[in-house]
């Protein structure tokens, strides 16, 4: 039972000035029309390539695109900014209209491409759920038996009769998401919108999609640059690449076909919000992971790969040390290493900020896709936080170091080993 | 499965595909619309619904001094106070459809460019919240119109054309929301039309209220036909005061004119909608 049919949708936008020169277009398009032929400016249109400059006006945003969505299944969309994610997105919530093609839908359709649409500085959070829910498409007896739901889940109880102005954007985002939330269409489309808020409000969220999903058998679209959540929360996910559907499957290997087409920019770092990856007593956090000097996460065979791990001890004077596992994109457990040669291993940390730096070897790593995974350890017994696919590198073959072979080099690592040969 | 709605989405939909039952459905957005206009117009405002009055008691006084005072244009026998706050308020609502309906597309970019409701529901919104607005002021002319008739005397009083003073207000507020979408559809990609608009509705704001059919200069007579407000306008003030002459071939141009308008409005801010965020 599929839930979105999607067939050879296309949609075309007019790069630059729209005022100048449209008349004569629009012109030229209706006398088209009248005679019955096809919109003369869509032959010209380009691929929608954002960094090679155009000779045309025109660009394909999407371009066929075909798409069933089943029933019941989370589906994520990643792709690179201009690849059309958005796009569909708002064909698909209606919010614009397509070139070409059709779209077919089972059932109500809530599409999230922002929180708080409509939401007025100055009527306050009760006025504000009533509006944004009716905006969203909710009756106001619906909104009313869900209204005590909603303000608990927003957990902004005592300001619910302040205007929204005098939130602050936590709250606010809270209050807007809370809403959204408890819309029970059976086609929920999701746009990057848990950017914002807390860890602990996005947790919230993405165990309230999940829940959606599961239970009750709906449908969710999901764009979103955040890879990890992604991974967790999708059955399946399709890549974007200017305005084309490229790949479908598997969430994880669909994340590493993304990381494959080109180094993310994005992803050179990750960064935990407070409380986010924070031990159960409440002692110890890790804060995030980054790349040291680089702008990709993209490294050649021939360079050494500087990580730097930030964590934040809370409370309590307990012993600890950090540890990390690397593992490539198809899951394969490459090492392990803990931090023993650090001079603060298993020594007793105070209260603060730390930063730790580790280095894995240049020529060490055969090319392809890899993750790291990290472990805080107290008192060199008990893993107090731990976090999965913490961060994501690739690394990529220049081709330097091949002796003229060019075929696929097989293996997870690729050291330079020390061959001699001596004639007898 | 159960009677699941569907949905379709096509890159032409018919011009008359309008999805009214779809309006109908977001009633409850309406009326919440409605509620925020009004709140939130005068949070924060000293003068707070106040201001309902002031602006026509001003007009009527401004137009009063100019027009009757420095300009010694007649009225009839009704006081220039009267004659002109009548005919002021009943334009206004009028102008206020129009001129806010006209920026529909504009206005409302930010929340059009995020989540589909039918578009339909803001003019209709922003129509019966003036409407809310017109009563108010209609209130305050009322009880200066009492004021008139308990301490001066003034000859003006009702007729039996008051019965259609109903239909007067449907026709303005309908009028109004026809050609504000009108011109909001027009307006999203070639935006000039918008001082067009203001200028026209100032000078169809003189053409309507300043005179009423008996007084208008002959050379401009044609005028008080081909402008569809003046028939309702000044069948109001006859209804109310008991000036003016009623003339149902132009009343009835009148209201075929607003008909047409509006489906007109309709079809055309449809038609629009689909594709207006790509342009604006």
């Amino acid at each position: 039972m599929n839930a979105i049919e999607i067939r050879d949708l296309s949609k075309i936008y007019r790069l630059g000035a729209v005022s100048t020169g449209t008349i004569s277009h629009d012109l030229n398009r209706w006398w088209y029309s009248v005679r019955g032929l096809e919109d003369p400016y869509a032959k010209i249109a380009e691929s929608n390539a954002r960094d090679t400059k155009g000779t045309s006006d025109y660009v394909w945003s999407l371009k066929d695109v075909n798409l069933d969505v089943k029933q019941g299944e989370i589906l994520g969309i990643i792709g690179k900014n201009g690849a059309g994610k958005s796009t569909l997105l708002k064909i698909l919530s209606r919010v614009t209209g397509p070139t070409k093609g059709k779209v077919t839908m089972h059932g109500r359709v809530a599409s999230l491409l922002e929180v708080g649409t409509g939401f007025h500085p100055e009527l306050t959070g009760r006025e504000n759920i009533f509006l944004n829910g009716a905006i969203l498409g909710m009756t106001k007896k619906e909104i009313r038996s869900k209204f005590d739901e909603i303000v608990s889940f927003s957990g902004v109880e005592r300001y619910v009769d302040t205007p929204v102005k005098r939130y602050s954007s936590g709250m606010y985002v809270r209050l807007a998401f809370a809403v959204a939330a408890h819309l029970e269409p059976e086609i929920l489309i999701v746009d990057e919108v848990l950017a914002v808020g807390d860890a602990e409000f996005q947790k919230k969220c993405i165990g309230k999609m999940k829940d959606v999903s599961d239970r009750e058998g709906r449908t969710v679209l999901f764009v979103s640059h955040n890879l990890p959540a992604l991974t967790s929360l999708c059955s399946r996910a399709v890549l974007m690449t200017k305005g084309n559907l490229v790949y479908s499957g598997e969430p994880k290997d669909v994340v590493s076909h993304y990381l494959n087409e080109e180094g993310n920019p994005d992803a050179i770092q990750t960064k935990w919000a407070a409380g986010a990856n924070i031990s159960e007593d409440h002692r110890c956090q890790l804060n995030g992971i980054s790349f040291v000097n680089k702008e990709l996460n993209v490294f050649n065979l021939d360079e050494s790969i500087e990580i730097e791990i930030e964590y934040e001890i809370l409370n309590g004077e307990d012993r600890y040390n950090l540890s990390l596992s690397l593992f490539a994109g198809d899951d394969t457990y490459i090492l392990s290493s803990p931090s023993i040669s650090d001079q603060w291993f298993d020594k007793p940390h105070t209260v603060g900020v730390y930063r730790t730096r580790v280095t894995l070897p240049a020529n060490f790593l055969n090319e392809g896709d890899y993750y790291i995974t990290l472990l805080l350890v107290q008192n060199a017994k008990h893993v107090a936080v731990e976090v999965g696919r913490a961060i994501y590198f690739k690394v990529v073959d220049d081709g330097k170091k091949r002796g003229g072979y060019y075929g696929k080099w097989s293996g997870v690592v690729r050291l330079e080993l020390p061959w001699r040969t001596v004639k007898n | 499965m159960e009677n699941r709605k569907e949905i379709v989405i096509t890159a032409n939909k018919g011009l008359f595909s309008l999805h009214l039952s779809d309006v109908w459905a977001y009633r409850d957005l309406v009326m919440l619309l409605v509620r925020r206009d009004f709140v939130a117009n005068y949070k924060q405002t000293i003068l707070g619904p106040l201001w309902f009055f002031l602006q026509p008691l001003l007009t009527t006084l401004m137009f009063t001094f100019l027009f009757a005072g420095m300009g010694r244009l007649g009225t009839g026998n009704i006081p220039a106070v009267l004659f002109y706050m009548c005919g002021i308020t009943f334009w206004n609502y009028f102008a206020a459809c129009i001129k806010i309906n006209s920026t529909t597309f504009i206005t409302n970019q930010s929340v059009f460019g995020k989540v589909y409701f039918p578009r339909l529901v803001i003019p209709i919104s922003v129509t019966l919240s003036n409407l809310i607005k017109l009563a108010i002021q209609f209130l305050l002319f009322i009880s200066i119109y009492l004021y008139f008739i308990l301490f001066k005397e003034a000859s003006g009083s009702p007729t039996i054309y008051l019965a259609l003073l109903p239909l007067n207000i449907i026709l303005l507020g309908v009028l109004g929301l026809g050609s504000g979408i009108l011109i909001s559809s027009l307006t999203t990609k070639y935006r000039d039309l918008n001082n067009l608009v203001d200028f026209g509705l100032q000078l169809l704001m003189y053409a309507t209220v300043l005179f009423s059919a008996d007084a208008y200069p002959a050379r401009f007579k044609w005028f008080t036909v081909v402008n569809p407000l003046f028939p309702i306008i000044e069948t109001t003030k006859l209804g109310l005061l008991g000036s003016g002459t009623f003339d149902l071939t132009a009343y009835i141009i009148s209201i075929l004119f607003t008909i047409t308008t509006l489906v007109l409005g309709v079809l055309v801010f449809n038609k629009t909608e689909q594709n207006f965020m790509d342009v604006v």
